[in-house]
């Protein structure tokens, strides 16, 4: 018998210290995995967010490096002006880049940047308990908005990939989730792409998936698989949202 | 033939895997891990297919698949 | 060696250049911009890459993420831009990364002005961001220490895995001096055994500033401690001006330092024993150049930008063993040499030779 699914070389050994179900650690996996198979593990450094997802330098295997609160890109623009033949990549939270780290978004974007960001979008403040986030669904219950989001008071979810696929700097922008096994291919797929986007020096790569918070949601892993399914992806484009004419041939 | 081998020390009894494995090879056991978990265990080996379904949607790499 | 007409702002750009700052990453804010705008003209011929970022919080993370893969990096802003900067400078402090940075300090609060001042000192001294960390500050006072500070300063950062900061404020950012573009000093230097630059041949490294436990929190503090206590030991810098026999002293940074040397050879000429002692490191504060003084010094004048700041740690400096009065001005206004020399006769009660 032969291996077909295990661990792969992107990750360390290390257990993930999430919440049972959470899916970051299906996206980290993900990651992984396109690591591994582009053969860039050594190339590669990683900027980690403030988030649940702040202690994950020690569960790749590259090099990787803490950013504070929403500058995630700020930094990794910095590793890549440094050390433009190295491919560097940051992975954050939807608060860390759409509520604080919101205008270096946009404007690694503007810049064309070449780094591949991951967004990691979960509708809440996971880290610190649960608050209210610009993604936080109409009506969502979350411990700053307890009797639900108001939409007239604060606003309606933003849709940060959409607003990305808008300027001319973003070479490739995906819309993808991680709630099944098909869904998770595909984002994988889109992650795979976002960092060749990156290895041919195309411009800027963006990756949004949407994503479970079983413990802030107050829900099962299983049941906040399907909130995500009847809650997240129905408002969101979904899939593509830009892709260059350089990028369409990879 | 096909063999998936949970690592108990990984498994934080989300279920997730239970849920979408096609044949209803896997269930929670009884026995915890370290952490107190009560991890995952196969009730009936003959029935995977290695579709590996349930290592995609594993967030803690706590099972492995072979074939 | 030549020597070039150019400003103070030129002269730090320029110096950085020929320290092998390859990077420079900033945003415009008056009286600094000449910095930038120096850069970009002639980074790029120097083979370096500048970037102006979309505000002075992304340029300082992204000098942080430069410094963590080893570059020469360095960032230059002013007061309010400098006050955006300090959380970054906190998390670059924690990661130990060597970074430049330089405040040309302008008036404030808030909006102010653009007139030079030194209302910054507690904050660029005392740490400005959250947390026990230090910046090594440096203060020059003329063009030439602009340039000859800035060099130093790469050195002491990478030297100490610390951002250094050069102080100096609106008057001398602008000031046009002959400068002599000395060559870069051979210094030797720990290697750089830490950066995240891809973990090719090597085990995977991180940068990190976080402590998961109270008891590595603590652990990593005492650690910072001990090296800035190294560098309070070896990197005080000062210039003593006719201090020597000195009854009574000026304090003064950075143009007030200028002006304070004019006001001791008018006292000296009046037969005042007025002697000068002129910080060139704000951090570490140089202490150890009041020793030999508290026994002998009737009084220190401190002459100040701002409402009083540097004064307090002068009274610490001497255990308020001596009266330290101040003379200041704020707002963007300098102090003639006449209104210091008449406030040093006034508050000393000292009766001037031809009165006698």
């Amino acid at each position: 018998m032969q291996k077909v699914f295990t661990r792969p070389k992107g990750l360390t050994e290390l257990p993930f210290h999430y919440c049972p179900g959470c899916t970051h650690g299906i996206i980290h996996r993900l990651i992984g995995e396109v690591l591994d198979e582009l053969n860039i593990i050594e190339d590669t450094i990683g900027v980690a967010p403030v988030g649940c997802a702040g202690f994950s330098l020690d569960f790749f295997s590259c090099d990787f490096v803490g950013a504070a609160h929403g500058r995630a890109q700020a930094v990794a623009t910095g590793i890549k002006r440094a050390l433009p033949d190295k491919l560097v990549f940051t992975y954050q939270g939807d608060g860390d880049i759409s509520a604080i780290g919101t205008s270096h978004a946009i404007h690694v974007a503007a810049r064309s940047e070449k780094i591949t960001s991951i967004m990691v979008n979960n509708a809440v403040f996971g880290m610190t308990g649960g608050q209210m986030a610009p993604t936080t669904l109409s009506g969502q219950v979350t411990t700053t908005s307890p009797y639900g989001r108001d939409s007239a008071a604060f606003g309606n979810p933003i849709d940060l990939p959409k607003i990305i696929a808008t300027m001319d700097g973003a070479a490739y922008v995906a819309a993808v989730s991680a709630d099944s096994p098909k869904n998770i291919i595909a984002a994988k797929k889109a992650i795979k792409k976002a960092f060749q986007v990156q290895q041919l020096g195309l411009g800027f790569a963006f990756v949004s998936v949407l994503s479970t918070c079983p413990t802030n949601w107050g829900l099962s892993p299983v049941e906040s698989i399907k909130w995500l399914q009847q809650n997240m992806l129905p408002i969101y484009q979904m899939g593509e949202l830009k892709v260059n004419k350089e990028v369409e041939a990879i | 033939m096909a063999k998936v081998t949970v690592f108990h020390e990984y498994c934080k009894s989300c279920g997730l895997c239970i849920a979408i494995c096609p044949n209803k090879v896997l269930e929670i056991g009884d026995k915890a891990n370290q952490k107190g978990y009560y991890t995952v265990r196969t009730n009936d080996e003959s029935k995977c297919t290695g579709c590996s379904l349930c290592g995609i949607m594993c967030p803690d790499l706590a099972l492995e698949i072979s074939k | 060696m030549d020597k070039v007409l150019i400003k103070g702002n030129e002269a730090i750009a320029e110096a950085a250049i020929r320290s092998g700052c390859k990077l420079f990453f900033g945003y415009p804010i008056t009286p600094s911009t000449e910095i930038m705008e120096y850069l970009s003209k002639n980074m790029p011929k120097a083979g370096g890459t500048i970037l102006q970022g979309e505000d002075e919080v992304a340029s300082i993370n992204m000098c942080y993420g430069a410094a963590a893969t080893g570059a020469r990096v360095m960032t230059a802003s002013s007061s309010p831009g400098f006050s955006l900067k300090q959380e970054g400078l906190s998390y670059i402090a924690a990661a130990e990364l060597p970074v430049v940075v330089v405040n040309v300090n302008r008036s404030g609060p808030g909006l102010g002005g653009l007139g030079p001042a030194q209302s910054d000192y507690f904050q660029c001294t005392k740490g400005g961001g959250h947390g026990d960390y230090r910046l090594i500050v440096l203060a020059p006072s003329k063009g030439q220490e602009m340039y000859d500070f800035t060099m130093q300063a790469f050195d002491l950062a990478d030297k100490y895995r610390n951002p250094v900061l050069i102080l100096a404020d609106g008057f001398l950012g602008q000031m046009m001096e002959p400068i002599e573009l000395k060559e870069r000093p051979a210094v030797n230097l720990p290697a750089k055994d830490w950066v995240t630059n891809g973990c090719r041949g090597r085990n995977k490294r991180k940068i990190a500033s976080y402590a998961l436990t109270n008891e590595i929190g603590e652990a990593n503090c005492m650690y910072w401690q001990t090296k800035y206590k190294q560098i309070k030991e070896e990197e005080q810098r000062w210039e003593s001006y006719q201090a020597d026999d000195a009854e009574y002293l000026l304090v003064g940074y950075g143009t007030c330092g200028r002006i304070a040397k004019s006001v001791v050879i008018n006292a000296r000429k009046h037969g005042i024993k007025l002697g000068l002692i002129r910080p060139i490191s704000l951090w570490p504060f140089p202490e150890n150049a009041f020793k030999r003084h508290i026994s002998t010094v009737k009084g220190i004048v401190a002459i100040e930008l701002n409402a009083g700041q540097m004064v307090e740690d002068i009274r610490l400096a001497v255990n308020c063993k001596i009266p330290v009065e101040l003379y200041n001005r704020q707002g963007g206004m300098l102090p003639t040499e006449t209104e210091i020399f008449q406030y040093v006769s006034q508050v000393f009660n000292l009766k001037l030779p031809e009165e006698g």
